[in-house]
């Protein structure tokens, strides 16, 4: 058996035995790109930029609230970063590192050659840089970059809004489109390419999950498409979507949002969700417990998150019955994630645990994870919602979802699977260093945060009243110390890349799972040729 | 999955393409080039914006072109198999489930515009004060001839083209799928005749409603700018004339192809898929007929 290759100068069959680790060389490797490997390192090292620059937004925010009054940045520039950063971590950062994710790893746990559609695929990605190109550009626009929070909510993206609203609302057009085409090469990849014998409850639960989050993207980015057009027209072409006096109402707008919204955070922490599930059984040398309930688990909240929506919008005035009903399906939606959490603390319940790099940051991600789920539930109460509504407490909770729930599991699966990917050992030393510093600066950084805003600091603010002012420091400082442990990261992934560490056997870790493993590390540009035996 | 089928065995991965990056700048600049243009336009000022629109509409149609001909060339040299073939029909499935979301998101803002926010602005549930208060003389009707804020339009009615065009887009749907038959059936001359008669359907169609747009902004005053039902009646119905455009365009390429001898009963994924998008076009459009245009 053997792939069949071909040029575009002159299409022909023909078989080669001698192609199966033939590699493009120079820049037209990664720009011409069909392979799976070359388009998920791209996304990563994307992600991780974006990331880096995000971040860097938000120590600016950081910086002007070390302390009460204005020091460094106008208000003005304030809202602009925490826009700009809300925008690159949520569509930048996070969501390209887990389509990065899915690149590399799903072809190989179910045994396939590539993705299923590998030119789309280069497209998906090359797409994201240009995307970003034009939302960065809107800095050097008269009257700066979007400044209307990343959920844009009108009328602060119609009335309110500068020019660069046009761009911004281009920008996630397109941003939109490569997330749906990388959302169906996703689910094609899934349901048509797995090995013989890789049927559904056989797939590794990372496969499942990103499946089900495919399945997510397409249905709600088309929603968010929508919704920045509306915008669009609203601010340009004289349409009334959002304005009273037309017939429209700004509450539709958040309505909108929200059903692409909420989704949108699941999108963020299923995958997660995924990867832990590969990596606890790995270290405690025991299969995951309730393999099937994590699947109806995970479909489940996936089903759930399009009937939740308006649990973001408590204060604008919804009739009580429409309040009681997205605040039971909130609640509702904290027993198939207990069902999760569940599942993986007696994953490690009498296992033989061994404690390196991913398994820290996955242990990391179950206990905080659930730090910002319980505060989910408070947040969907509805009554007291009212007092918790816009302040830092929601600040606290997502972030907790967010950073030490998905960016603390893509960097678990970056060690796990770094291995894999450079055919080296990562650091030990530096990535237990960087793994300690950031548990507990992200603590420093978002745990106090639940107080300022329980006493009422309101979110989004580059000013704030006195009271708040000692917390406020203590969490600055947090932010600076999360903030630069991310460096001792890059550290570790550049020595991998350049291949400097002890190589790496096929399976470096003792109870790891999975087709992944029985390739060699590094992995091979193809990978199964031929599909292997399940 | 067929795990039995033997093609399984053998796998295809694509070689390199250019395609794919230089589709990524096409959209790039269309992106930066319509927002500039946009916020010129706004403002009636002379820029660059509409110049970076064109070329990026140009690098596209290069694009399409030569991405598409490379999978037309690949596929007549046999390179493809039936599990790629899955792969494109899956894909395409997908792609129709991404745009009936897309319109999802337009019947929403219809629906609760009509269902919630109008009988919210004129008093109903809780709201008298809204009402009383804020606007006084407003009753909540709907089609909205007069807005809360005073625009005044009249309502497009449902009899005559809006029907006329209904019936068109029915009977396109008919000739395609007669047209199908003939590839099927392997009867060239009944698919080649079909297919242009649904082709011409879909330009009439196209030519009636620019002529109904036309009626709006001068007999009726319905406009994109009078209210929520204008917004809604507009982007609706535009979006929807988008897609007929694309369907109609791809269903050329496809009288192109089916002319130039292309397309077995085994092998039709670029026929059907363009079948499946005018079909979908169709249905949306009968939805959309019996909410923005009868209720």
């Amino acid at each position: 058996m053997s792939t069949i290759t071909d040029t575009h100068s002159a299409p022909a069959a023909h078989d080669d035995h001698d192609h199966h680790d033939h590699k493009p060389t120079g820049i037209k490797r990664w720009l011409f790109t069909t392979n799976h490997k070359d388009i998920g390192t791209m996304y990563l090292w994307f992600s991780f930029a974006m990331f880096l620059l995000g971040g860097s937004m938000a120590l600016m925010i950081r910086a002007e609230l070390f302390q009460p009054g204005m020091q460094i940045i106008d208000p003005h520039f304030f809202n602009q970063m925490t826009t700009m950063h809300g925008v690159i971590m949520v569509f930048g950062a996070v969501m390209p590192a887990f389509v990065g994710l899915a690149n590399w790893m799903i072809p190989m746990m179910i045994g396939a050659p590539d993705m299923a559609l590998p030119r789309m695929n280069n497209w998906s990605f090359w797409i994201l840089p240009f995307a970003f190109l034009i939302l960065l550009s809107t800095f050097f626009m008269p009257g700066g970059a979007p400044a209307f929070g990343w959920t844009f909510y009108a009328p602060l993206s119609t009335t309110y809004s500068t020019d660069s609203t046009a761009l911004f609302v281009f920008a996630m057009h397109i941003m939109g489109m490569s997330s749906i085409m990388g959302a169906i090469n996703v689910i094609v990849t899934i349901m048509n390419m797995r090995a013989p014998g890789m049927n559904y409850m056989k797939m590794p639960l990372f496969v499942w999950t990103w499946f089900i989050t495919a399945f997510l993207l397409i249905a709600v980015m088309p929603v968010l498409a929508g919704v920045v057009t509306m915008v669009l027209t609203d601010k340009y072409f004289g349409t009334s979507f959002f304005d009273a006096a037309g017939g429209g109402d700004p509450v539709l707008f958040q309505h909108l949002f929200w059903f692409f919204g909420h989704p949108e955070v699941y999108i963020m922490i299923l995958p997660s969700f995924g990867i832990v599930s590969a990596i606890i059984p790995a270290f405690a040398r025991k299969p995951l417990f309730g393999y099937a309930s994590m699947v109806y688990a995970t479909s489940a909240i996936a089903g759930l998150s399009f009937l939740v929506w308006a649990h973001h919008m408590f204060t604008t005035g919804m009739p009580t019955f429409a309040s009681l009903f997205f605040m039971y399906m909130t609640m509702l939606i904290a027993v198939p994630t207990g069902v999760k959490i569940f599942n993986w603390v007696t994953t490690m319940w009498r296992g033989a645990m061994t404690f390196e790099t991913p398994m820290l940051f996955s242990i990391a991600f179950v206990v905080l994870f659930t730090i910002g789920g319980l505060s989910g539930v408070m947040l969907a109460i509805t009554p007291v919602d009212y007092q918790y509504h816009d302040t830092y407490f929601v600040v606290a909770h997502f972030h907790y979802v967010l950073v030490s729930g998905a960016v603390f599991s893509i960097l678990a699966a970056a060690y796990y699977w770094l291995p894999k990917w450079s055919g080296v050992m990562y650091d030990d030393f530096l990535s237990k260093m960087h793994f300690w510093c950031s548990l507990i600066s992200v603590n420093i950084l978002f745990f106090p945060m639940h107080f300022v805003g329980l006493a009422g600091m309101p979110r989004r603010i580059p000013d704030y009243a006195l009271q708040f002012a000692d917390i406020n420091a203590i969490v600055s400082v947090g932010g600076f110390l999360f903030g630069f442990s991310q460096l001792i990261f890059l550290a570790v992934v550049v020595k991998c890349a350049l291949k400097k560490g002890e190589p790496a056997p096929a399976k470096p870790w003792e109870g790891a799972e999975g087709l992944e493993w029985t390739v060699p590390s590094p992995a091979p540009y193809h990978t199964f040729d031929v599909p292997p035996k399940v | 999955m067929n795990t039995e089928k033997p093609d399984n065995t053998k796998y295809y991965v694509p070689d390199q393409s250019i395609w794919p990056i230089v589709g990524a700048l096409a959209l790039g600049l269309i992106a930066f080039g319509a927002g500039h243009f946009t916020i010129e336009a706004s403002r009636q000022e002379a820029g660059f914006g509409h110049y970076v629109l064109g070329a990026g509409l140009l690098v596209l149609i290069i694009m399409l072109v030569g991405w598409f001909g490379d999978q037309i060339r690949e596929s007549r040299a046999g390179l493809y198999n039936a599990q790629l073939g899955r792969s494109y029909k899956q894909g395409m499935l997908w792609f129709i489930f991404s745009e009936v979301m897309l319109f999802m998101a337009f019947f929403g803002a219809l629906f609760y515009a009509r269902m919630i926010a109008l009988p919210w602005l004129g008093g109903a549930s809780n709201n008298a004060a809204t009402g009383a208060i804020l606007w006084p003389n407003f009753e909540a009707i709907w089609p909205l001839t007069l807005t809360p804020g005073g625009t005044e339009t009249e309502a497009m009615g449902w009899l005559g083209l809006p029907l006329i065009n209904t019936a068109i887009l029915v009977v396109s749907s008919v000739t395609l799928h007669f047209a199908h038959v003939g590839l099927e059936e392997a009867k060239r001359k009944a698919l080649t005749n079909w297919l242009i008669v649904t082709i011409v359907l879909g330009l009439i169609f196209l030519g009636l409603q620019m002529y109904e747009y036309v009626h709006a902004y001068r007999d009726l005053g319905l406009t994109l700018q009078s209210g929520v039902y204008g917004n809604t009646f507009f982007l609706l119905t535009g979006l929807h004339g988008i897609h007929v455009f694309l369907g109609v365009t791809l269903l050329i390429i496809m009288l192109g192809r089916v002319m130039a001898g292309h397309f077995t009963k085994d092998d039709q994924f670029g026929f059907q898929a363009a079948a499946w998008y005018w079909h979908f076009v169709d249905v949306v459009w009968l939805i959309l007929f019996v909410f923005v245009y009868i209720i």
